[in-house]
This record gives structure tokens, sequence and C-alpha cells, in this order.
């Protein structure tokens, strides 16, 4: 194996999760981007097709997956990258809680707004 | 067993002109991920329009469709989007041990391939724009 290059070694669960993550966001970004510009054109978005779209529980639940993806996928990024950097110490916990409560605060926001187009709240 | 490679600290940025291509990824990578999860927030902030009611999302969504700006923000963000699912799918590879020896290659691979993609979608983006220029 000395001639196989992996960093498949433990890295903790959320190393797992970031590879997790892009694997399934892969897909939906690129299903998301495929369906909101060239299926459906971005400039012809209504409200009455967003809602139509949301109340389908699969689509719905489609989206509230990919937006738990993005969040962690991306601030779990944002902290490593910051981590490289040299971020240590009680500043690096800060920055922790910080990004922690932005994505809490992002997914809560995007789930509420999509209960809200799908009509359930 | 794993073999690793030391190239030195990759965040010392004034080092950029001894980078090989696979530090131009990774540099590359981080890059867009900020970029993106930047444009979450954003996205997130103009959808939560519609709580305003239905009417306020639709006038909000084609409003900003109205501005050339935003149509050619869009290219960016697809570029950047391309971009980072391309070379995602290299690092995925590679931490599967598949495809190291060619690890610049599919660098380069996914920087053209960004580009043919970002090329051909403009007509797309820039489909029905009858808005204000600028």
């Amino acid at each position: 194996m000395a001639e196989r290059y992996s960093s498949f070694a433990p890295g903790g669960t959320a190393w797992v999760l970031q590879r997790v993550t892009a694997a399934v966001l892969v897909v939906l970004l690129a299903f998301h981007f495929f369906l909101l510009h060239f299926v459906n054109h971005a400039a012809d978005v209504t409200a009455a097709e967003t809602m139509a779209r949301m109340e389908n529980v699969g689509y719905f639940l489609t989206m509230v997956l990919f937006l738990v993806a993005g969040a962690f996928h991306g601030l779990n990024g944002v902290y490593n990258a910051l981590v490289n950097q040299g971020l240590s110490g009680s500043r690096k916990r800060v920055v922790f809680w910080l990004l922690t409560v932005a994505g809490v605060a992002l997914v809560a926001q995007g789930t509420y707004v999509a209960l809200a187009m799908a009509g359930w709240i | 067993m794993s073999q690793s490679y030391n190239r030195g600290l990759i965040e010392d940025f004034g080092r950029w002109r001894e980078f090989s291509a696979g530090m131009w990824a990774w540099i590359f990578h981080k890059f867009t991920g900020w970029m993106l999860i930047g444009y979450l927030f954003t996205h997130i902030a103009v959808l939560s329009s519609f709580l305003a009611g239905p009417e306020a999302y639709t006038d909000t969504i084609q409003g900003l469709e109205g501005l050339l700006l935003i149509r050619m923000l869009e290219v960016g963000l697809l570029a950047v989007a391309v971009f980072h699912i391309l070379n995602g799918i290299r690092l995925l590879l590679v931490d599967l041990g598949i495809g190291l020896d060619s690890q610049d290659k599919s660098f380069y691979a996914s920087l053209i391939l960004t580009g043919m993609i970002t090329v051909a979608s403009v007509p797309t983006f820039l489909d029905g724009f009858g808005g204000v220029l600028g």
C-alpha cells in the first residue's frame, strides 16, 4: 500500500461528514442549477410555480436536505480554512460557535421559508 | 499506510509563484467555496421575500432578473459552482486513492470543462433579458 495515496485515514466525524455532504451536493447542486436555470429560467420564476414545486413532499424534503448539506459543508469548510490559516485557542472556539449559530439560523430560516412556500404554515 | 507529500504551508500565499497545479486547485477550491457559502446566505435572504407575500416574491425575483449585473453574476456563480463540483469530484476520487498520478491533469480538465460549460451557458442566462443595462 506504500504507493497508494489516500487521506481516508481516521479523521473524525466532521471529516467524514464533509465528504458525505460533498457527494450529496455534487448531485443536488447540479440538479438545482439545471432545474432553475435550464428547465425553468430564473427570470420566469413566479411564486405560483415555486409553491407548486414545494408542495411536492419529495421536492420539499430534497430542498431541505440540500440546505442542511450545503450549510454544513460550507460552514465546516470555512472553519477548516480558518484553522488552516492558524486560528487557534479561544478565538477558534468563538468562531466555531459563531459558525454553528449562523448555520442553525440559516437552516431554520430556509426551512421556515420552504414550509411557507409549501403552504404548510 | 499512506504516503505524505510535504510542500510547505499552502496558506502562505506569498509563495504563489512556487505553487504546483495541485496547490492552485486547493486555492481555487477554497476561493470558490467561500463564494458559494456567501451566496447561500444571500440566496435564502432573497427567497425570504416570500414571507412578505407571493407578489413580493415574484416582484423581487423578476426585478433582480431584470438587471444585467445580476445576469452576469449568475454566469459567474455557475462558473464557480461548476468548478467546485468538478474539482470536488476530483478530490473525492483522490481521497479514494483513484487518479493521484494524474491529479494535475484532472485539475486542468476541471478548468477547461468549467470554461466550456460556462461559455455554453451564457445564452441561457441572458435569455429573455429585456431589463436594465446596469
